[in-house]
């Protein structure tokens, strides 16, 4: 999944980008809110990670920037002011979680899981289709319990559509999800990772729809 | 005496009475004066009335003649109020009693001779006016008891001190209870404070109140909000403070469990790099916490003493990680200027600080005389503060768009605050084609 964090304290954001990335996520980083819009414009996330303090404004102005647009992006806030009404005015401003400084990296990734998975309408973190288990806090698949060793770009493109069971999806969102801005996207890549995962899976597992993109396949075909 | 309503019934009541007492003793003296004069005249006009009648041979004494056994002649002295008090005797010259009026008593009123006397008889004091009638060789004597005359002068004493002894009691209660409701605002602003929590400061209601509280009130509310701007500030601080320094940590811990998760020797290698940063960067903010702290401090006093700045700028140089090797010092004004040692070194310290941060051309600090001022001037080649930053610089915590990794965002407001504690002022210009020049002036000796 690809997540925007916007921290403006320099080590905080190379440890967040690092750490994050860890977690099994896809990491944008800016530090201005000037630079949080300009992101948020260009590029659809699976969650942002903000922080309240910026030099240039309120994380508060790019949460309501957000808002503003319909955009039901899931924000987990990010603050050294965690006093109960700074709480109460982030989460009425649409924020949908909120870890104060200093937190445990470990806790701030399960809390993004679970933004995100909210976000998307599932109650539960692990996502199941047809005897395929995905767990994205552990990072594991597993066909009728016995575990599938994928890489970290296979399991993005499994996650992202399984997260969207019999909805089509497009070819360049699997890309945006995969690729940071400091990571060069290889052409055909998404077909090699779609290739290993029919491998691993079984053929029909994944379905192509031709010039659209992919989709979960309802039966094996 | 320390109680106001103690001190003011006292004063009142013992004034009151004191004055009563004076009016009591006054109108004593002048009573009795006139009543003496008023009886004595009508003594006199009672006697000569006497001797008239007698001359006139209205009325007849018997006794004049020398025989021994007639009766000594009685008779009236109409007088309405006074009958019963003036008495009247006539004797002869030679010595007997001749006449009297009735209940005037049987002894001699008076041996002194004609005129005003007095004397004793039968055990009371008689004021007693004689007159002689040489034609008929009597002397015609009238008299008034003593006692008469004081019981006189006692009622109207009396009339005076016994509303006076009845009044002063209920004067007393009047004042207590006047008294006590003019100081009942001060009462209930008493209760008001004591029973307000330590963070409450809101003003006192100054409504309703004699005139002579408000000011006291006004100036309590003064107090209060000078109080609450105090903490204000402070409780800002440490807001800012805690804000401040969580950051930070979130840094260091996260970077901790990035080296600890991370199985990437190059990973691992940029998370404990950043540690170490981290842990510079953050001992630095506590010290200048620590800097803000003592600039602030308002209980210190401070220790102005004529010396030289330079001085002062080459042990900050010195003192400095890189020994202040780009650090270049020119001109002199070698006790020109007044200063407290330990702030301008926290000036200056910062100051430097920040010019050496931002860069890595030698910093030029210069010393100059202004008017009425020492100026020393700490000049980098940095890229210096955008204009529209420029006001805000010094505020605390502010770290414009173009920030450091290693800035606080608290050497300009140490800078700032320090210099102006010892009267003088911080001025940032950039400079062309590049840097910042920070000019420090400080007060000249006078």
């Amino acid at each position: 999944m690809r997540i925007l964090i916007v921290e403006d304290d320099p080590m905080l954001l190379d440890g967040l980008s690092a750490g994050l990335g860890l977690a099994g996520f896809t990491v944008d980083a800016v530090a201005t809110c000037e630079d949080g819009f300009a992101a948020l414009q260009a590029h659809s996330y699976g969650a942002v990670v903000l922080d309240l303090m910026l030099p240039d404004g309120s994380g508060l102005d790019v949460l309501a920037f957000l808002r503003q647009r319909k955009d039901a992006t899931p924000v987990v806030l990010l603050t050294a002011r965690d006093q109960v009404e700074d709480r109460i005015a982030g989460l009425d401003a649409g924020a949908d979680d909120y870890v104060g400084k200093p937190f445990d990296l470990d806790e701030l990734a399960a809390r993004v899981r679970a933004a995100a998975r909210r976000g998307a309408g599932h109650a539960s973190g692990v996502l199941t289709w047809r005897g395929v288990t995905l767990d994205p806090a552990r990072q594991t698949v597993a066909i009728e319990g016995k575990p599938v060793p994928l890489t970290r770009r296979e399991f993005g493109i499994l996650r992202t559509l399984m997260e969207r069971p019999g909805a089509t999806v497009s070819k360049a969102l699997l890309e945006e999800t995969l690729y940071g801005w400091q990571e060069e996207v290889e052409s055909n890549t998404v077909e090699v990772h779609i290739h290993n995962l029919r491998a691993k899976l079984g053929k029909g597992f994944i379905k192509t729809v031709r010039g659209l993109g992919y989709r979960m396949a309802e039966e094996n075909a | 005496m320390t109680s106001i309503r103690s001190r003011l019934l006292t004063i009142l009541i013992a004034s009151t009475g004191v004055v009563w007492l004076f009016a009591v003793g006054w109108i004593y003296l002048s009573t009795q004066a006139e009543v003496e004069h008023v009886l004595d005249a009508r003594l006199t006009e009672a006697a000569r009335m006497v001797n008239s009648l007698l001359a006139e041979r209205r009325i007849e004494l018997a006794a004049l003649a020398d025989d021994d056994e007639l009766p000594v002649t009685e008779f009236q002295i109409k007088d309405p109020s006074y009958e019963r008090q003036l008495s009247c005797q006539i004797w002869s010259l030679d010595g007997r009693l001749v006449g009297r009026s009735e209940h005037a008593p049987g002894d001699r009123l008076t041996k002194a001779g004609s005129g005003f006397s007095e004397s004793v008889v039968d055990g009371e004091t008689w004021r007693v006016y004689a007159i002689d009638n040489p034609t008929l060789g009597v002397r015609v004597m009238v008299g008034d008891s003593m006692r008469v005359r004081d019981r006189l002068v006692d009622d109207v004493v009396k009339g005076l001190a016994i509303p006076a002894a009845l009044i002063l009691p209920f004067m007393a209660a009047v004042i207590w209870v006047s008294v006590r409701r003019g100081m009942s605002p001060l009462d209930r602003m008493a209760e008001s404070l004591s029973s307000r929590p330590a963070t409450d400061l809101r003003p006192l209601p100054d409504d309703r109140l004699p005139d002579e509280i408000v000011p006291a009130i006004h100036a309590l509310n003064g107090l209060f909000r000078r109080v609450e701007n105090v903490r204000e500030r402070e409780k800002s601080f440490t807001a800012f403070a805690a804000h401040e320094l969580k950051t930070p940590l979130a840094g260091l811990k996260t970077q901790a469990q990035v080296a600890l998760a991370s199985k990437d020797g190059e990973l691992r290698e940029n998370a404990l790099r950043q540690i170490a940063a981290g842990v510079d960067r953050t001992s630095r903010l506590v010290r200048q916490l620590l800097d803000l702290a003592a600039v602030e401090a308002t209980d210190r006093t401070l220790e102005m003493q004529a010396a030289s700045p330079l001085e002062i700028v080459r042990q900050v140089a010195s003192d400095l990680p890189s020994r202040g090797q780009r650090v270049r010092i020119e001109g002199d004004v070698d006790g020109a200027a007044r200063f407290d040692p330990m702030l301008l070194t926290l000036a200056v310290r910062n100051l430097l600080e920040n010019a050496l941060t931002h860069s890595d051309a030698p910093v030029l600090v210069s010393a100059r005389k202004a008017v009425g001022a020492a100026e020393i001037v700490i000049e980098d080649e940095g890229p210096g503060i955008p204009d529209d930053e420029l006001p805000r610089a010094t505020d605390r915590f502010f770290r414009g768009r173009a920030k450091s990794a290693s800035g606080s965002g608290l050497g300009l407001a140490i800078a700032k605050e320090a210099v102006t504690r010892m009267g003088g002022t911080l001025t940032l210009t950039n400079r062309e084609p590049r840097g910042l020049a920070a000019t420090l002036s400080i007060p000249a000796v006078e």
